[in-house]
């Protein structure tokens, strides 16, 4: 079968790409374009490591075909704090607040589910300003980690809700 | 040593060096990386469990287009590899499978292709001819007469136990005739997953100068490098082994894998790169898992509630291949008999083959199982003697200097704190005396090592090295091969060595677990073995860097042969003149000048000595879980868990402190709901939803607090933390349904469905 050209803005960048059409955006990411901070943990929707947002949704980019979403608003977690590149200098750059707290609050060990639960939260505080701990473990439910025990990236998801939108 | 250090680096909750850059997705983990020219590699797997490879027909794979490489097990160097090479005839594996397939996930054949697309469809155009043999699926299949033999080299009575481990010491026999209550129970424990969020993968590159590079996802570079030269038949120094970022291990990383061979060996064909990533499905359905086990332990007590003695016999289903099993084995049996003072102990434990995925090396590597059993046992004797769980463990309790026959001098000990403690967070004895039907309180303990000492894999290097170079601009460089998979140790050693000369973690640059440039040898991560081990060898390096600097600053003030010298806010200075100091920078440019140019280099390396054959130092603790049981459903829930640790210093508390909530995360997983379902060697829970690990709201809210104690063997105290916290669990969280429920589980996991059948409900 053909590919079809398509594309895809991702973190505000028009990519011009030719992909089959049974080809995930997972695929894509990683493997077309090199974005490799979205992981692929499972590949069947389980884990969440490879959580981007479409437009102001979270999904699984592992079930998610690119072709479906070419027009739509592609932000991975390169996109969360875009001046923050490899190369840059982390450690005076400013980070999106939400990944700020992932790190003060000890949220991050092996870090490879890190990216997804990050989309993941970002999409919770997105839509619910002030969670509750029991609205936070269920925006999570869906973001398997296997280091944590989850309680440090509750307290960081708590904590970056807390600066962003400050409830006195 | 004193305990009142007053610390400046060490012991502080500083966010992990390493978390900027995971936060903001720049770190590389092995599947990451993408060299020009890569190919991508596929194995292709037994569907079959135990079966003779009568032919292997490549040609149509071959004629795929795309497809650049097919390799089966004729192909390869017929050698076989493991972890035990002290015991060479325990190395039973090939990387590609040859003349015959032990278990379903058994290793065939090879292919790399252009794209993943083509070495898939290249792996579907392999055809092989199996001649089906008779299974082993069970521990009893495996032993039972006229079973399959597993392995035909094996030509002794019973050629499926591939290796056994004997300990006795004191009177048994005469403990078990004075005894006044003698238990006498069987167990089950069953397998699990390492379920790592990262599924392994690597990328192998040969270049022109004949040397092999592979970027791995390791716990143990060192044990790849070695078994990588053994088995393609090179030189180690030949093969440079690179642990880039590594999304978790729990033991399940730590042994040179088929898919590491056959990158390394189709580049070296090719002169190109090759990436292989496994998907999550052959994880969980072919991946090492933890052992299970058949337990039979029969415990002897007075009836004042003293041990007097124990024999614990043990089979551990191993599946097709040793894999870590004799360490498992080899564990177990000391695990048997920790925490309490056994007078009089036996043990025997046999690790016996069976055509399954081999279990390996799994947090907690023998005490998980041991440990269940083991507390199971004293929370029975303690009901049957009408003494309390926490007086009986009490009475019982090791202590600082007890000896371990044969084994070990228990050097800090925070045991019977551990025990009070929990005791009197959870307000124990009260809480005990009111539960409401349906409700259950639950105490288990655990002790665990920090690193091994018996040396299986054979080194002939000392267990771990560090190289620390200091530099005339106030920074240092350290390099060591201690392998960081998440469990933070590239923080932890830049804490040892900021404490140590008196540095900022941002004066230190790291580079770890590259076998080209960081020092011979370590052997990686795992047995909790790095905090202790790396850091005592880090701080061995920074004391010969201090050694130097001090000259210089010594003879810069004129110093009193008698004064002492300290290292703090980037500086040197004498204990009792702090304002005469000297940077650390130009103590460094000083002893530069006085050394013609030299460069200014500290080497320190750690190896046990008289410690024994197990561990230099054990940590300790208890744990007590907080349940309520369904008793329409059988569903347990665990609704609080109260932990008291005794890990030495703790060197960062944050990482601590998620170490050990990660530890409760896998115990409850282990006592609750996370096993393989199988049917005839094929393991059917091969998803995320099949194999369930709990998620955010399946963690119950809980409180941990760590005893102080001072480990002298450790680095500024410091000894195991986070592995150990995997054992308690499962007997805590028992022991409270049993109270709740009358259920004594003795066979895990604890699934609804054992409960209602253990209350008479089905």
């Amino acid at each position: 079968m053909k590919k079809e050209l398509i594309t895809l803005n991702i973190n505000g960048d028009d990519h011009e790409i030719a992909v089959h059409p049974w080809r995930t955006l997972n695929e894509v990411l990683r493997d077309q374009l090199h974005l490799t901070g979205t992981k692929l943990g499972c590949a069947t929707g389980d884990c969440g490591a490879c959580t981007v947002l479409i437009d102001d949704q979270s999904v699984s980019s592992c079930l998610t075909l690119a072709v479906e979403v070419e027009g739509r608003k592609i932000t991975t977690i390169e996109g969360l704090a875009p001046q923050a590149v490899a190369n840059s200098d982390l450690e005076n750059c400013e980070l999106n607040p939400i990944q700020e707290s992932f790190i003060s609050k000890g949220a991050i060990q092996c870090g490879f589910c890190s990216p997804g639960m990050i989309m993941s939260s970002k999409f919770l505080l997105d839509h619910t300003p002030n969670p509750s701990e029991d609205e936070i473990r269920a925006g999570l439910s869906g973001n398997l980690c296997r280091c944590t025990g989850y309680n440090k990236i509750v307290d960081a998801i708590a904590d970056a809700a807390e600066k962003l939108s400050p409830t006195e | 040593m004193s305990t009142d250090h007053n610390f400046s680096v060490v012991g502080k909750s500083l966010p992990r060096s390493d978390a900027r850059i995971k936060a903001v997705g720049a770190a590389q983990y092995a599947d990451d990386i993408f060299l020009p020219g890569m190919l991508y590699g596929k194995l292709l797997r037994s569907p079959v469990a135990h079966a003779l490879i009568k032919s292997i027909d490549t040609s149509a794979a071959e004629a795929l287009p795309g497809v650049k490489c097919v390799i089966t097990g004729q192909d390869i160097p017929k050698i076989k590899y493991g972890n035990w090479r002290l015991v060479p005839e325990s190395q039973d594996e090939f990387a590609l499978a040859i003349d015959k397939v032990r278990f379903i996930g058994d290793e065939v054949a090879a292919v790399a292709a252009l794209d993943k697309d083509s070495a898939e469809e290249a792996i579907r155009l392999i055809k092989v001819e199996y001649e089906e043999l008779p299974g082993a699926y069970s521990v009893e299949e495996s032993l039972a007469d006229g079973g399959p033999v597993i392995h035909d080299e094996y030509k002794q009575d019973t050629p499926n136990i591939s290796l056994d481990r004997k300990i006795e010491y004191g009177e048994l026999d005469k403990a078990f005739a004075e005894a006044d209550l003698i238990l006498d129970d069987h167990f089950t424990v069953h397998a699990t997953s390492h379920a790592y969020m990262e599924p392994c993968a690597c990328v192998a590159e040969y270049d022109h100068d004949g040397r092999l590079t592979i970027w791995t996802s390791t716990q143990a570079p060192y044990f790849v490098q070695c078994l990588l030269a053994s088995t393609m038949e090179m030189r180690e120094n030949d093969i440079r082994v690179i642990k880039p970022f590594v999304g978790g291990g729990f033991g399940g990383k730590m042994e040179m894998r088929p898919w590491e061979f056959c990158a390394a060996f189709i580049a070296r064909k090719l002169g190109r790169p090759v990436k292989f990533t496994l998907t999550r499905e052959e994880e969980l359905a072919t991946g090492r898992r933890r052992h299970p086990m058949n337990i039979h332990s029969k415990v002897a007590f007075s009836k004042d509630g003293m041990i007097l003695g124990k024999e614990f016999n043990v089979h551990l289903d191993g599946g097709a291949y040793n894999s870590m099993g004799p360490t498992a084995c080899f564990l177990c049996g000391n695990f048997g008999a920790m925490l309490y003072n056994y007078p009089n102990y036996r043990y025997y434990g046999a690790h016996v083959y069976t055509n399954k995925p081999p279990a390996g090396a799994m947090r907690g590597f023998g005490a998980p199982q041991a440990l269940f059993v083991a507390e199971t046992q004293m929370n029975v004797a303690a009901e049957k003697l009408g003494i309390d769980p926490v007086d009986i463990r009490l009475m019982n309790a090791m202590e600082s200097g007890d000896e371990i026959p044969g084994v070990a001098t228990i050097s800090s000990c925070g045991f019977k704190e551990s025990l009070i403690k929990v005791a009197e967070m959870t307000d124990w004895r009260e809480k005990r005396k009111n539960l409401k039907p349906g409700q259950g309180l639950g105490l288990g303990c655990y002790s665990f090592i920090s690193g091994g000492v018996f040396n299986w894999f054979n080194t002939r290097y000392n267990f771990t090295r560090a190289e620390v170079r200091a530099f005339d601009d106030g920074t240092v460089h350290l390099m060591t091969m201690a392998s960081d998979i998440g469990q933070g140790c590239d923080t932890v050693l830049r804490q040892i060595l900021a404490e140590e000369l008196g540095l900022k973690i941002s004066d230190i640059r790291l580079t770890a677990a590259d076998t080209a440039v960081t020092p011979q040898a370590d052997l990686g991560t795992w047995g909790s073995r790095v905090t202790l081990m790396a850091g005592n060898a880090v701080r061995k390096a920074a004391q010969e860097i201090k050694e130097e600097l001090f000259k210089m600053v010594s003879l810069k003030f004129d110093l009193n042969v008698i004064h002492d010298l300290r290292c703090g806010d980037g500086k040197i200075y004498p204990a009792n003149r702090p304002d005469r100091a000297v940077a650390f920078g130009d103590a460094v440019k000083m002893a530069q000048r006085a050394n013609r140019g030299e460069p200014i280099i500290g080497y320190g390396s750690y190896t046990p000595r008289n410690k024994g054959l197990v561990t230099p130092a054990f940590s300790f603790g208890a744990q007590v879980a907080e349940c309520e049981v369904d008793k329409e459903t059988g569903a347990v829930e665990v609704k609080y868990m109260t932990t008291a640790h005794d890990c030495g210093t703790p060197i960062n508390p944050m990482s601590v402190e998620g170490q050990l909530e990660g530890s409760v995360h896998m115990g409850l997983g282990y006592a609750l709901c996370e096993q393989f379902i199988m049917k005839e060697g094929k393991t059917l829970t091969t998803t995320f939803l099949d194999y369930k690990i709990p998620c955010a709201e399946d963690m119950p809210p809980g409180v941990s607090v760590h005893v102080d104690t001072y480990e002298p063997d450790g680095p500024f105290g410091a000894k195991e933390a986070g592995e150990g916290l995997v054992s308690p669990t499962a007997p805590a969280i028992a022991d409270a349904v049993y109270a709740a429920t009358g259920y004594r589980c003795m066979d895990l996991p604890l699934t609804p469905q054992k409960v209602l059948a253990g209350m008479k409900k089905i």
